[in-house]
């Protein structure tokens, strides 16, 4: 405890030395040309152009169409996509330094807390959020993490942005809920089975089901409502399908109990991971539930042991709406980058613009904010990645990442 | 499938035979004993009646020397007879030509630092313990072998963990895998005198500390294997002091008996170490004691090149998608294999084995050049650099004539996330091959593929 607090105190100069020299970016009239420009709608542009004005795309297509209006700066790269979208993380909750004091992602004193919300627990400064932002990702789905029961809310951020009120999109997206041998606990703690996991989690939602059937039927009367319970009403809104319920699952038979309990209480299902998901592709695919697919080098161990590199090509192949995340991490590397994940499934199955697909468009399509980020087109937030090539290949660098028009990355990494 | 495991035993005698040979021929300043080239000369004879195979038209990375468009591979009796363009190697009348036009060959992968085979040396009682082998813990039936061979490793450094300062003794493995190998004996490379080829682990930094009688603090840490090696040196002097007489020597010391085969250059020391203080202290501890070191992991190594390069201590590398993860790996950098090259250090990289997937070896090795590294350097330290820390260039590491036929077929360049290996082939046999359905469930993974255990139906009446 002594060897942490000494370090603590040596660190902390340190950063805020570190959040003086964080320049204002400049925002907001900026060209960016791209040998290659993959909107992602429609067929990628050679020899491209995006123009950004504040904070929007106002428009992008090719250099002989449009012309680069006076006083814009220009950024060139060889290829420009949207700013990526990691669709499930844990940046900003779990920390850089794997220590008690900086890891937010579980609290495991209860198995069942859906009423704690993410954008209380979120560190915008956590040196992994910049990390992510360095190699092109410029939104996550992040929040508490997978490992109890109901683990708590997740919301969606910008890697950018002084504080969560500055990078959030989606301040509550879904609620996280766990069904493997990870929420598993041992001895005489619940749930220590998997049939008692579910009949916890369908008791939840039962009482969830009458708390809203009370306070509908008090109507207007304050008098008649349920005291407020912060736990049922989380749950109550993902039974009026306001919050997704995010399902972590692997195992084929965990899968079949996530979709076999949505079909009781009728809630927006998400699978999450998934790794047997390709022997379950018609099941999954007749209840119409997306999957965001677990990293493609996750370690093959205990209820992943059966994963696969080309799961997502398969579920792709299925037309199962898809998306790629970068997952939990307990050790090192402590936060995967989705890129990476994306690169490894366009050398196994998917093609390039299915694998880029993953962290973009349909990223945004399966956690609805597809109005906003996803795409290069205009009316959506100026969000770009650059590269000096194939942003799969692991020798290319990211050479330039710009969130809501301002450039906040020019390292080249 | 008997008769070829006879097969593979005559091939292995052939190969310490003529790994004698080369030995010779490559220490010839040395006084290295006559006779070892004599007893080479007749198995050198055996390879002239062996097959001969010829893989022509691909791109080969010899890795010693040039890259060669449209080149010829010959080998013959596991060991490779040449390599070169086309027009420059001559195939033998009755040589088995394989096409691989539009594929690239290079050397089988060699890995400095991985934990297959479900490693237990070193158990709890105390943090030094090098006379534990882990080779006496493996499971030559772990998965992991097989996704190694489809990742294009060749040859591995098993290790035991870093929480101990010293969690025991390393072996070095063949991955001899064409059929199921019986026991770690099949797959452990010999050294020259018949021992098990191997170094020593050790680690520092946070890992090893615990609770006593762990180390503490880094202080303890240092403290407790200077005692050990002190130690050491004494039993080495009374066993120098007793000569011939049996009666005078110390009992036998599994321990100490290591530590000495350390100091004496016999056994490298593999270090696990983060942190630039903690890489500062082993090169402190190998210059007090004389011990060869390997730097494993090194990841603050771009701090202190200059010093590690001084030193002459060769690094191998470990290369992380993000830092974090634990306080000593917070500074860790893609650019740490491109500040060592540059320094001047011997620079291998290393998988870790599950900390990264040997699948996918060569995605660390592109890292490193996104980091700044050669390509050529990068290639090197897959395969020769890590050899050389394994003390078997002699043997591997590079396709050059007289050692092991121990190679890959990529689809293309080495460095392409879009390349995949399609065949590894180990002392000149295939041992992997992307194209069998069966080999191909341990490229990609899938239902079954990190099963441990192969279908064994001795019992079972199937033949």
């Amino acid at each position: 405890m002594k060897r942490i607090a000494l370090r603590a105190l040596v660190i902390l100069p340190l950063t805020v030395i570190a959040a003086v020299m964080v320049t204002s970016p400049a925002a907001a009239q900026i060209a960016v040309r791209g040998e290659t420009v993959y909107t992602m709608v429609g067929d990628p542009i050679a020899n491209g152009v995006v123009i950004i004005n504040e904070r929007k795309i106002v428009a992008v297509g090719s250099a002989d169409d449009i012309e680069i209006p006076e006083g814009y700066r220009v950024l060139e790269a060889k290829v420009v996509t949207p700013g990526l979208i990691d669709a499930h993380s844990v940046v900003g909750l779990g920390g850089i330094d794997n220590q008690d004091q900086d890891q937010e992602q579980l609290e495991a004193s209860n198995p069942v807390q859906p009423g704690m919300r993410a954008i209380d627990a979120y560190n915008a400064k956590d040196p992994l959020v910049e990390w992510v932002r360095t190699l092109g990702i410029t939104t996550v789905h992040t929040g508490h993490a997978p490992g109890e029961l109901v683990s708590g809310q997740t919301m969606i951020v910008k890697t950018y942005g002084n504080t969560v009120e500055d990078a959030v999109i989606s301040s509550a997206y879904g609620v996280a809920c766990t069904l493997s041998s990870d929420a598993q606990k041992a001895g005489t703690q619940s749930p220590g089975t998997r049939g008692k996991m579910l009949a916890m989690l369908r008791q939840q939602l039962i009482e969830a089901r009458e708390y809203l059937a009370k306070l509908e039927a008090a109507g207007e009367d304050e008098a008649k409502k349920p005291a407020r319970d912060l736990r049922l009403e989380t749950l109550g809104q993902v039974l009026q399908g306001e919050l997704k319920l995010i399902v972590t699952a692997d195992r084929a038979q965990d899968i079949a109990s996530a979709l076999r309990l949505r079909e009781e209480f009728g809630f927006p299902l998400v699978l999450d991971s998934a790794a047997e998901a390709y022997t379950m592709t018609d099941e999954i695919k007749a209840a119409g539930v997306p999957v965001i697919v677990h990293p493609s080098m996750y370690r093959a161990v205990g209820d992943r042991g059966n994963m696969s590199f080309e799961t997502a090509a398969k579920l792709k192949e299925a037309g199962i709406p898809i998306a790629l995340q970068s997952g939990y991490e307990s050790y090192v590397p402590k936060t995967r980058v989705a890129l990476y994940e994306a690169a490894i499934t366009a050398a196994n199955g998917l093609s390039f613009e299915e694998a880029l697909a993953t962290i973009t468009i349909d990223a945004a399509m399966l956690l609805g904010i597809n109005d906003r980020v996803g795409s290069i087109e205009s009316d959506k937030d100026a969000d770009l990645a650059l590269y000096d090539g194939d942003p799969f290949e692991y020798t290319t660098h990211c050479v330039g990442v710009i969130i809501n028009g301002q450039v906040v990355s020019e390292e080249v990494r | 499938m008997l008769l070829s495991k006879t097969g593979l035993a005559c091939l292995l005698t052939a190969a310490i035979g003529l790994g004698c040979c080369v030995a010779a021929y490559t220490n010839a300043a040395d006084s290295s004993p006559t006779d070892s080239s004599a007893t080479a000369s007749p198995a050198a004879d055996g390879l002239r009646q062996e097959k001969v195979t010829a893989f022509v038209g691909a791109h080969i990375i010899p890795i010693d020397g040039e890259p060669i468009d449209g080149g010829v591979l010959l080998i013959s009796g596991g060991k490779i007879v040449d390599v070169g363009p086309a027009d420059a190697v001559q195939i033998p009348d009755g040589a088995e030509t394989v096409d691989v036009s539009g594929k690239v060959i290079m050397p089988g992968l060699v890995d400095t630092h991985s934990h297959i085979g479900g490693i237990g040396a070193a158990d709890g009682s105390h943090p030094i313990q090098p006379g534990v082998r882990v080779m006496d813990s493996i499971n030559v039936r772990d998965s992991g072998f097989k996704r190694a061979l489809a990742g294009g490793l060749t040859t591995l450094n098993i290790m035991p963990g870093s929480g101990h300062l010293s969690s025991g003794q390393t072996v070095y493995v063949k991955l001899r895998f064409d059929e199921q190998p019986a026991s770690i004996l099949d797959i452990a490379i010999r050294r020259e005198d018949g021992g098990i080829a191997g170094g020593l682990k050790m680690a520092n930094g946070t890992n090893p500390q615990r609770e006593p009688p762990y180390p503490g603090t880094r202080g303890k840490a240092a403290y407790l294997v200077r005692e050990q090696f002190i130690k050491a040196r004494e039993y080495q002097q009374k066993l120098a002091d007793a000569g011939d007489d049996e009666s005078k020597k110390p009992p036998r010391d599994l321990n100490l008996e290591t530590l000495v085969e350390v100091m004496q250059g016999k056994r490298v020391v593999h270090h696990h170490t983060h942190r630039h203080d903690d890489i500062m202290t082993v090169l402190r501890l190998a210059e007090e004691f004389n011990f060869r070191v390997v730097l494993q992991h090194v990841s603050e190594g771009w701090k202190v090149a200059d010093e590690i390069a001084n030193a002459s201590a060769p690094c191998s590398v470990i290369v992380i998608d993000s830092p974090g993860g634990k306080l000593e790996a917070r500074d860790m950098r893609y650019e740490t294999c491109s500040v060592l090259e540059q320094a001047g250090v011997r620079v291998a990289i290393h998988t870790d084995d599950w900390i990264t997937d040997s699948r996918l070896f060569f995605r660390s090795a592109g890292l490193a050049v996104r980091g700044g590294m050669t390509r050529e350097g990068a290639l090197d330290a897959l395969t020769l650099a890590g050899a050389e820390m394994l003390d078997l260039s002699d043997s591997i590491g590079s396709l050059t004539p007289g050692k092991d036929a121990d190679f890959i077929i990529l689809s293309g360049d080495p460095l392409s996330v879009y390349t995949h290996v399609e065949q590894t082939w180990v002392e000149g046999t295939k041992a992997f091959d992307r194209s069998d359905p069966a080999d191909r469930l341990y490229a990609t993974g899938g239902y079954g593929a990190t099963h441990d255990q192969q279908p064994y139906f001795c019992c079972f009446g199937h033949q």
